[in-house]
């Protein structure tokens, strides 16, 4: 190695000695970037955790006010996003260039169906009122006394289920921004690299909902009937 | 270590270096090399440096007086609270990691770059947006809550603008974020063949252990703080007692984060003192593992004892008892460094240059906050003391007297590297004098006014503490003209100043390997190390500079 430094590619970049070893860094980068997330969300369930224990009747009623069909049925529309995405790192590894695309595309339009779906549910709860910070917030089956506390499950929802959704709209952009360059060839069996990390990006998106779904819709559900 | 090339370089044209290989006011603006994003963090943050410094200055002018004079109450509440922020969020955390992390831990691993290059610009741009969205909100009203925000008076009852300053901070620990996982990943891929772990560098270490801290802990403070935006901004209340929420998990949220913090701004300046007291003693750092190891055991402890900041805020009296146990543990890693580098100064060949005054100044004003430290982590006095100057002393100790001496004292030692000019040392010598003195006066006052019970955070106070008060105050002047002086002659150095060798010091690190300034890609001949770290037998004396 007389030159320190060597021409530089998309698959080796100059800080690289080999292709592989800049594979491992980025796909290392991603995975501690996943542990800042789960700290991120962290946070949130902490606040979950510590007022469900407090309130467990109020959370248990108002729970009952989300739709768990529709919820579930996003669920499977997730997972159903997951399995293609892992078909589009598999067609990287593979080198299939068409079938990268393919597989991108149907992930994004999952994508957009969850967040059209959780659309209409949010769209719900401001017809039923079910807005914390709202002066005409009313939750059905609950005495006036315990209303209040009953806004705090609802500002938990919507930060839960809205931050989630807003790492859905970034993960959307990845795969539009995938899908352009997979479009011109740029990916290959020997480089597919920002296939997989986005790869895990979304799969950890989608296990924060699997987590979000039962805390939210299901736990106690039958208690606040 | 030591690095052996493998063949003698070859002649380079002179005008080669990361400085002058591209000009262009594009390539300052948007550079991805790693020295260049340094130097960016390094301007960046000295420039928070003085606004913060002029803020703190407005308080010590008001508190010359017992009475309510230069400013109204309100202000007064302002300028505590923008002083916090800006010194902790836009110097503190960011100078050492960002600036010094940046530039040199890619040539202490003896690699070209950073792992992610534009990761690494999009970090500094990201801590600018942060910045001006801070410096808006100052100019926008400015929070007069403390840089603590604690709800609900943040939420609710605030006359100020706290909105677009937590937007601030949140972007801001975006880039901190940035920086620690591109370090992580770094040390983990990039270093040079032969450099295995045991054989890092000390300050590399320090750096890995507080990336360790910023990927792990700031992310909690950014939900903290987003909870709190959005109870603030659309009245959610998942912090308002009004309806059952609990302003006191709010705390725990915030100190989960900021408690390890502390860490995260005083780990990088151990790692710099590391380097100063080795290089200036001419011998390895005794006991190297001990000292490598406390940085990670820094790092893990400080995560568990982040409640002794709650310790009067209702929390439970046995999480309180638990709490102070722990926070005596994180004393012992801390205790094995400061024993380390004075074991190290034993039959060492000692030199003074200016790094290492500030070496010195930062092991007695770090052994003193330190232990004043300990003094808070026992309930019983804590209770008497809390939210008094004690308080304010004792973390100064820390924040001025440790990561500041540090950070100067790693801007001499590496100002020949970083623009291949000497400083004046003789001005240096003086300036570090004056600035340890300054220190002293402004703050030593303040825990003997903390213990007679004077608050903090208050514009006036009664006619008994006024001697000690304008002790502070004329201390914080000198302190004030002696960051004046390297300012001025750093300067000054970058025409004026000798030019410097590759290794003006004699030291060991693979950052003297090569030339000063330093190449785009930092070295012409991949080096191999064949040794531990600082191994002074390798290192040739003729290069040695006599200040």
């Amino acid at each position: 190695m007389a030159d320190h430094a060597h021409a530089e590619t998309l698959a080796l970049r100059v800080q690289f000695d080999t292709a592989e070893q800049q594979k491992d860094a980025s796909t290392l980068g991603m995975w501690i970037f996943l542990i800042t997330e789960i700290m991120f969300f962290g946070g949130m369930f902490a606040a979950y955790t510590v007022y469900r224990t407090w309130y467990p009747t109020v959370f248990a009623v108002a729970s009952t006010s989300l739709n768990a069909p529709i919820g579930a049925a996003n669920t499977c529309i997730l997972l159903f996003s997951s399995f293609t995405m892992v078909m589009a790192v598999r067609a990287g590894q593979l080198g299939q260039q068409r079938m990268i695309v393919f597989f991108l595309v149907l992930t994004l339009l999952f994508g957009f169906a969850f967040l059209g779906v959780k659309a209409v549910e949010w769209k719900e709860k401001f017809d039923e009122h079910h807005i914390p910070g709202q002066a005409e917030f009313h939750l059905e089956g609950l005495p006036a006394t315990q209303q209040a506390t009953a806004q705090l499950f609802f500002s938990l929802y919507f930060a839960m289920t809205g931050l989630h959704a807003a790492h859905m709209v970034i993960g959307a952009g990845i795969l539009i921004f995938l899908i352009v360059h997979a479009r011109k060839g740029r990916y290959s069996a020997d480089y597919y690299t920002p296939v997989d990390v986005a790869g895990l990006y979304w799969h950890f998106v989608d296990i924060i909902w699997i987590f979000l779904f039962p805390l939210l819709y299901l736990i106690d559900r039958h208690l606040g009937k | 270590m030591s690095a052996t090339p493998k063949s003698v370089a070859p002649a380079r044209p002179e005008a080669t270096d990361y400085l002058t290989v591209e000009t262009s006011i594009r390539s300052w603006l948007l550079p991805t090399d790693h020295k260049r994003i340094g130097l960016l963090f390094l301007c960046a943050t000295t420039a928070m440096l003085v606004l913060g410094g002029l803020l703190a200055m407005t308080m010590r002018l008001e508190l010359l007086t017992p009475e309510s004079d230069l400013v109204d109450p309100l202000t007064y509440d302002r300028l505590f609270t923008l002083h916090g922020v800006i010194m902790v969020w836009l110097f503190m955390i960011p100078a050492i990691p960002s600036g010094f992390g940046n530039f040199f831990v890619p040539l202490m691993l003896g690699a070209r770059e950073i792992a992610f290059p534009r990761l690494n610009l999009a970090s500094f741009w990201i801590y600018v947006l942060g910045g001006a969205i801070v410096l808006g909100g100052l100019v926008a009203g400015g929070a007069d809550t403390g840089w603590t925000f604690y709800p609900p008076y943040s939420t609710s009852s605030s006359p100020t603008a706290v909105v677009p300053i937590l937007i601030g901070v949140f972007v801001l620990g975006i880039s901190s974020t940035i920086t620690g996982l591109n370090f992580i990943v770094t040390v983990h891929a990039l270093r040079v063949r032969g450099l295995t772990w045991l054989r890092m560098p000390l300050f590399v270490w320090s750096i890995y252990a507080t990336s360790i801290i910023l990927v792990l802990a700031t992310p909690v403070l950014a939900m903290a703080l987003a909870l709190i935006a959005i109870d603030a901004a659309f009245g959610f209340g998942i912090f308002d007692p009004a309806l059952g929420g609990d302003p006191i998990l709010y705390q725990h949220l915030f100190w989960f984060y900021s408690h390890p913090a502390v860490y995260i701004m005083v780990l990088p300046a151990m790692g710099v003192i590391s380097e100063l007291i080795s290089t200036y003693s001419r011998k390895p750092v005794f006991g190297y593992h001990f000292v490598a190891f406390s940085s990670l055991a820094i790092a893990v402890l400080g995560f568990l004892v982040w409640g002794h900041h709650l310790f009067v805020s209702g929390q439970s009296l046995y999480a309180g008892l638990v709490f102070s146990f722990l926070s005596y543990f994180v004393a012992i890693p801390s205790a094995i460094k400061v024993f380390n580098w004075t074991a190290t100064l034993y039959k060492g060949s000692i030199t003074y240059h200016t790094p290492m005054l500030y070496a010195f100044g930062f092991i007695g004003l770090f052994t003193i906050g330190g232990l004043t430290g300990l003094f808070l982590a026992a309930l019983g006095i804590d209770v008497h003391v809390t939210d008094t100057y004690f308080v304010v002393a004792h973390f100064h100790y820390i924040m001025v007297g440790g990561t500041i001496m540090a950070y100067l004292g790693g801007m001499h030692y590496w100002w020949p590297k970083m623009t291949g000019r000497m400083y004046p040392e003789g001005w240096a010598r003086l300036s570090a004098l004056v600035i340890f003195l300054g220190f002293n006066l402004t703050f030593f006052p303040q825990f003997i006014l903390g213990y007679l019970g004077m608050p903090r955070r208050y514009h006036a106070y009664p006619e008994e503490f006024q001697v000690l008060n304008v002790l502070s105050t004329a201390g914080a002047s000198v302190l004030a003209a002696g960051y004046l002086m390297p300012m001025i002659y750093f300067i000054w150095s970058l025409r004026y100043g000798k030019i410097a060798p590759a290794n003006p010091w004699g030291a060991t690190g693979l950052e003297w390997k090569t030339a000063s300034p330093p190449p785009l890609h930092n070295f012409d001949e991949t080096p191999v190390v064949t040794h531990e770290a600082y191994d002074y037998t390798t290192v040739m004396g003729e290069e040695i500079e006599v200040g």
